[in-house]
């Protein structure tokens, strides 16, 4: 099994998926020979012509109601925006015709809006935002946040040939930081399905995207306490894998959340809710939450450092949460 | 217009150009946090334009403008702490490069999203005209920006308001990697005005008297009440997007065309042709401009970075 990184998971994903179905094409700035911001569209025009690599003005409203027109074409079109934030220019397309269309006359609407979010790299305000929960509030839409190279290939793949509407959450801090083994095949990563990272007998960490590894970096120092802890990656969270959830929640009878977006109405806050709902009786401790806190991401290294939360603070989370 | 004018532009237009690499420097020195914008070869545009305002009229430039905000008062020295994220900076080290604005200079910092500057601005000089003030707003975008429905909105707006506000339109044939010509089919970005009643104006935008005659009447125009101008002004990106690209995309024909229409380059013929300073007291200018950013890059290096738990709070009032 080759080695990959994260990057290139997404590219061979959208790769296999335009070799298999010429109905796939994709859309977005700079897409073309340059290969988008960050690559990932790195010698596709090359292979797959101008017509399947549709490089565009400057408008993601424009281009976002545009790949909904090409859904009811027949394609497949994948929307990149060069950087995350930019989706809200296109927030309407999205939240209005996007994701009330089969809801109100049936119709299908199979498009992926995909591009680099998150924070760590200095990009500042607003290169850096964490926009899942902009959407989670719309029904019709799909939200999904690979955390590994595999997951990044697998999603990719699954969320094109979904039938409706689906923003591919990159984290662009990954995107080169992480290598991995990725079988070879054509094999997708169904949506809607949350993993178990690592087994832990005294508590659990319910997270997702770049905050997996740093769950994952804690729950190895906490080992060196005897301190076991699980680690479930929601990997999609619209919709929202309760069964999951609620197993971990039984297996280990503690449980907090742990994400980098902010923290008032957070995606922890759900997740609080349905655990309370559905498992109160198998809590031993409260929920807790690690996330960032409500402030815009900041841009200068030692306020971007104390915004996203550390190793440090899950550790010592997962402590206080033992202890209780 | 008097030599102490002539020796003012060419003193602009110096600063921009020497600041942008001394910046460049910086970024290479690995000091710069994030990314570098630069905006050299288009200096003439920022600095002309800012040239022909005057106090309470407002600007909303974009991250090339740095010329704009230093004509318009701001210290080169906020700046570099910008670039460099320090606790000094305008934004505490909130945000970087020149995102920041200043309500009581008249500067209206932009964000990332292309466009959005544009309803801004309009907004800005609708209240000018409320008010009764005899003011202007001037805002900035580049050709590709103009393809935001932001930028339709907001011209829209200002012109039916007949608000005043100059937007200048800095066709640099590049937005990224895409060239002007897949951005749109019009072979001029002049030929969007008529779509809101105004004139068509394409203006040489390396020329930095040109530009400040023409925003100069387009300004004046405004301040009369005549309502809102756009001005395309024809430049070059003479660095990448950003430090970070080689623009590997754009022919060498193209750069070495635009090189030799250097607006700086030009513009000291000016002065030589108009006896106003030879090639010797354009190099004693450049000299002096040079050692005291030397003094500003080296005394912002010394400031210190803000503390980590000032990123909370100053969310709301
Ligand atoms: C809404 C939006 N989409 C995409 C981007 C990413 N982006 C930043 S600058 C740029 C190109 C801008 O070109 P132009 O407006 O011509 O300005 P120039 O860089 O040439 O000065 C792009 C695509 C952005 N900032 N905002
Ligand atoms: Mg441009």
């Amino acid at each position: 099994m080759p080695e990959i990184t994260y990057l290139e998971a997404i590219r061979q994903g959208i790769w296999e998926e335009l070799d298999r179905d010429s109905n796939v094409v994709m859309l977005g700035e700079d897409i073309g020979g340059y290969g988008g911001a960050f690559r990932v569209s790195s010698g596709m025009i090359d292979h797959f012509g101008t017509g399947r690599i549709i490089e565009t003005p400057i408008c993601e409203s424009g281009f976002t109601g545009a790949a909904i027109g090409l859904s009811f074409m027949g394609y497949r079109p994948i929307v990149e925006m060069q950087f995350i934030d930019f989706i809200s220019c296109a927030f309407s397309m999205i939240t209005n015709f996007a994701a009330k269309l089969r809801y109100r006359w049936g119709a299908s609407v199979p498009i992926v809006v995909r591009g680099p979010s998150g924070a760590g790299v200095r990009g500042g305000p607003f290169h850096s935002q964490s926009v899942e929960m902009f959407f989670a509030h719309t029904p019709g839409l799909k939200i999904v946040v690979p955390a590994t190279a595999a997951d990044a290939k697998g999603l990719i793949k699954a969320s094109i040939r979904d039938p409706d509407p689906v923003i591919y959450l990159e984290h662009k801090y990954l995107y080169r930081r992480i290598k991995e083994n990725v079988p070879p095949g054509d094999w997708t990563v169904p949506i809607g399905k949350a993993a178990v990272r690592r087994t832990g007998r005294d508590l659990s960490v319910i997270t997702y995207g770049a905050m997996v590894h740093v769950a994952l970096e804690a729950a190895g120092l906490l080992e060196k306490e005897d301190i076991s802890m699980e680690v479930l990656d929601l990997r999609t969270l619209l919709p929202l894998d309760r069964e999951s959830i609620l197993a971990t929640v039984r297996h280990t009878n503690k449980v907090f959340v742990l994400h980098e977006d902010t923290r008032t109405c957070g995606i922890a806050g759900e997740i609080a809710a349905i655990i309370n709902e559905e498992a109160f009786e198998d809590l031993d401790g409260p929920v807790l939450r690690v996330t960032a806190p409500d402030t815009p991401v900041p841009y200068s290294p030692p306020l971007e450092e104390f915004f996203l939360p550390k190793v440090s603070d899950v550790v010592a989370v997962a402590r206080k949460l033992v202890a209780y | 217009m008097t030599n102490e004018r002539l020796l003012e532009i060419y003193r602009f237009l110096l600063l921009n150009r020497l600041f942008d690499e001394r910046l460049q420097k910086l970024y290479r020195q690995g000091k710069v946090v994030g990314g570098l914008y630069a905006s050299t070869g288009q200096e003439a545009i920022s600095v002309g334009s800012a040239l022909t305002l005057q106090p309470g009229d407002f600007i909303g430039p974009m991250i090339r403008n740095v010329g704009s905000l230093l004509v318009r008062g701001v210290d080169p020295k906020d700046v570099i702490r910008q670039y460099m994220a320090r606790a000094t900076s305008p934004t505490g080290g909130r945000d970087g490069n020149l995102h920041f604005g200043d309500i009581t200079k008249g500067i209206i910092g932009p964000i990332s999203m292309l466009g959005s500057q544009i309803p801004v601005l309009a907004g800005v000089a609708l209240g000018m005209k409320l008010r009764g003030r005899p003011n202007v707003a001037l805002v900035y975008t580049g050709d590709g920006g103009m393809s935001m429905g932001d930028f339709h909105e907001g011209m829209n707006f200002a012109a039916v308001m007949k608000a005043p506000l100059v937007v200048i339109l800095e066709n640099n044939g590049y937005a990224y990697s895409t060239p002007t010509t897949r951005q749109m089919t019009v072979s001029s970005l002049a030929d969007r005005a008529p779509a809101y009643g105004l004139e068509r104006i394409t203006i040489d935008g390396n020329d930095v008297l040109q530009v400040y005659d023409t925003v100069g009447a387009a300004v004046a125009k405004a301040r009369a009440g005549g309502g809102p101008s756009m001005i395309e002004c024809m430049t070059f990106r003479m660095r990448g997007h950003a430090e970070h690209d080689d623009m590997a995309y754009v022919p060498k024909e193209e750069l070495e065309q635009w090189r030799a229409k250097d607006p700086i380059l030009r513009f000291e013929c000016v002065l030589v042709e108009r006896a106003v300073a030879d090639a010797a007291e354009c190099d004693r200018i450049k000299e002096s401009i040079r050692h005291q950013l030397e003094a500003d890059f080296d005394s912002v290096d010394t400031e210190p970075f803000p503390d980590g738990s000032s990123c909370l709070g100053g969310v709301y009032a």
